[in-house]
């Protein structure tokens, strides 16, 4: 079987919102793939060991086989998606408004979920907690300010889009580190029109082949 | 380090905000009046001439809030350079003041408090990457994507690598929680980002990033080996990220945009 033929292969951690972004995108796109879990707690975690790191050198979930390539970089792998499998779209057509895309995705994946990741948490000792809630209220703040341009029924107009997919897996991580959504009143109501679509069940962490028994849906 | 490209604790504060250049007078361009009007008649009509003006849609021209030794700002000032995009500079100091991107006034222009942030053709973008690929969309030409989609997703893949997995973890923020340990975790954040990045260039770089054709990649990579440097990384480890680093140098736009030539490049750091 060449590797053109072969099913993708998804590289995923059931809570990892990055992995979450990408299998977001794949389920929208109706494309199947295998989905092999990497438990980045379990044996010191499974992101560190020689084989993956052979797969992947940057040690990171999610990393996506396809078309005889391996991607890592949550949005690399999903501008690769939508430009291979155009249909639904995923970015708007006019340039202005993919640039707002664009600045809100850029703005959750490398300006909040980084700063509250696992490697930098661990870091912050007993200021875990604390620190986790100020990256994301800070970027939250920001983020429902430049919303109240942007949004129609999701974060660009009323299509869903590249933003949406890094917003629904962001307000996860809210919740889990407790953050109060009271003053977010717009991501609150895209997170829950978003949650609300197939996709975005199908791909939750609760539904995942590596969910723990207890986190099910 | 005292270098600021992102906020996790906003503070508030009166700062007073360089106030950024009025538009300019309306004139066309000596062109259009050569067609209309002969020169010897007005020889003084070059002088209304204000190159800053599309002629076509008397547009005013781009403006960038830029720190000068801002990674991410850098970027920026690379792309506009290398397609020949004509801009006016605003700097944004992110220390002075208790940090100008704190103000009111720019808040209002990007909430995200952060450079760059650049307005054009009518709206205001921040975050580099989303800068650069509305400037790619726009201004196609040099392009900084290649056409092969998997080549594509290589670039994209490298640039985000440097823009959410190395930047964003050694920005001042975070080293202002690092209290003493600041200089190790910033070390280590870019040791662990660029081990893995030599190992990914040997699959992807020919004279660049990607193949021989200069790309976002190489935009991000630059401004990151500096900050390496700033940072006392022992670049020893990774030959692939330097030679890649000295040819990008050598280009013209890479220069330009170099933090010792911007306007607001301190005395003591000015090349």
């Amino acid at each position: 079987m060449s590797a053109a033929a072969a099913k993708p292969v998804l590289y995923s951690y059931f809570r990892s919102s990055c992995s979450w972004r990408v299998r977001i995108a794949l389920a929208l796109k109706g494309i199947s793939y295998d989905l092999v879990p990497v438990n980045l707690i379990k044996d010191g975690g499974q992101q560190f060991s020689a084989e993956f790191k052979a797969l992947n050198p940057m040690q990171q979930v999610p990393a996506l086989k396809i078309d005889g390539i391996t991607l890592s970089q949550s949005l690399a792998i999903i501008n690769y998606l939508e430009e291979t499998h155009p249909n639904p779209r995923l970015l708007p057509q006019d340039p202005k408004k993919r640039a707002q895309v664009r600045m809100i995705a850029d703005h959750i994946a490398s300006g909040i979920q980084p700063l509250q990741n696992l490697n930098v948490l661990k870091q912050m000792g007993e200021k875990k907690m604390e620190w986790a809630q100020n990256c994301i209220m800070s970027g939250f703040q920001a983020l429902e300010q430049i919303l109240q341009h942007t949004a129609g029924r999701y974060c660009v107009g009323d299509e869903v889009s590249m933003a949406d997919l890094c917003l629904v897996p962001q307000v996860a991580n809210a919740e889990r580190f407790k953050v109060d959504m009271g003053p977010y009143p717009t991501i609150t109501r895209i997170n829950k029109a978003l949650l609300e679509l197939e996709a975005f069940k199908t791909s939750h962490p609760s539904r995942q082949p590596d969910t723990p028994a207890e986190l099910r849906a």
